[in-house]
């Protein structure tokens, strides 16, 4: 078997994607904290985006059989010791969500300095910033809702935490 | 210190468990769609959270988290009266909503500094999550805190009906002192004590 490294893996796994946000890989998302390699075995860290996050238990599946069709064994544990912020999405994976309709995460310490940081959030349509919080909540636990008065439709921002 | 830590997490995730239950009970039913995404999404986070302690407790050889949180008698259960009482109208859901999260907010802000780590970690992340939930809870307490007189006379009503029930969220630990000495948790008298001088602000 030829010898993998974790740039392997990282590779990998590109297929695999946020299932509810299918233009986001995992590693854009920023949840695949730690990638080692011991003989046959590849074992991962993942921690959740919110703790409460249904998709984890999908999203392990779908890495563990990434990794088993390549003829490999997957150990995947999901911890907190690298704990999620919205910070961890990559640059590729916010224009990613743009292009998705998704107005990506502001800076997170901002805007907990700053509260009106999320009352304007950027229109993902026409980057206008005359918006509304509409909701702290949204379909999921990582959007928002917003309202953008230029073009006067509602859109969803991915949460910063 | 096993038992003591294992009561803290009893009673944190027991209390998370009891209201993300209630909360989820204005699923369908909220007074407004924003309002019924709004505690749906709450309960969501406060079962995940109290998922997140059940596992915790696994760990320290508890029982798997699905039994530990189905399959327990009423008495076995370490949660306040306060997070079991009955949803009934909205503005007392709004008001414990409020005591409750600004109270968990800065119980979490405390377990920061545990000297038990995975309560730490966890910590931490929770902490960025409840942030929405004190934001949802401070705006609407505002808007309909000046709104009309039926919405204030309302929230008057709930407060004082909600409050001797709140101060139960800080019942001492029969394992207080350890819990302080070993530097698990802050201890429910300083909490109580963030909280009261939060309110009043």
């Amino acid at each position: 078997m030829n010898t993998i490294t974790s740039d392997t893996v990282k590779e990998w796994l590109e297929e695999v994607k946020d299932p509810e946000i299918p233009v986001l890989s995992l590693i854009d998302l920023g949840v695949i904290t730690q990638i080692e390699i011991e003989r046959d075995v590849v074992k991962i860290e993942m921690t959740p985006t919110f703790v409460g996050c249904p998709a984890m238990d999908f999203m392990k599946a779908e890495v563990i059989e990434s990794i088993e069709k390549r003829g490999r064994k997957a150990e995947v544990e999901i911890n907190f010791r690298d704990s999620w912020s919205s910070d961890k999405i990559s640059e590729k994976g916010k224009i990613a969500l743009k292009k998705f309709g998704l107005a990506p995460p502001p800076d997170s310490a901002k805007v907990f300095a700053d509260l009106e940081i999320l009352e304007n959030a950027k229109c993902p349509r026409c980057d206008g910033t005359d918006t509304e919080l509409r909701n702290p909540f949204g379909p999921t636990l990582c959007r928002s809702i917003h309202y953008c008065n230029s073009c006067q439709e509602a859109f969803e921002q991915f949460k910063p935490v | 210190m096993s038992d003591a830590l294992k009561e803290l997490i009893y009673k944190i995730a027991d209390d998370q468990f009891i209201l993300g239950h209630r909360n989820s009970e204005w699923t369908g039913f909220g007074p407004m769609l924003e309002e019924d995404i709004a505690f749906s999404s709450m309960a969501q986070d406060k079962i995940g959270h109290s998922f997140a302690l059940y596992t915790m407790l696994r760990e320290l050889g508890e029982q798997d988290p699905d039994t530990v949180a189905f399959t327990r008698n009423a008495n076995q259960f370490h949660n306040c009266i306060f997070v079991e009482l009955p949803n009934g109208e909205y503005d007392f859901s709004l008001v414990r909503h409020f005591l409750f999260d600004t109270a968990e907010a800065l119980r979490f802000e405390m377990l920061l500094n545990s000297s038990y780590e995975p309560l730490a970690l966890l910590a931490k992340k929770i902490r960025g999550e409840l942030r929405y939930h004190t934001i949802h809870a401070n705006t609407f307490l505002k808007k309909l805190g000046s709104g009309t007189e039926e919405s204030i006379s309302r929230l008057q009503k709930s407060l004082d009906y909600s409050l001797p029930y709140a101060m139960g969220m800080f019942e001492p630990s029969p394992y207080e002192s350890e819990l302080i000495s070993e530097g698990i948790f802050g201890g429910e008298e300083k909490l109580r004590e963030q909280w009261t001088k939060k309110l009043r602000k």
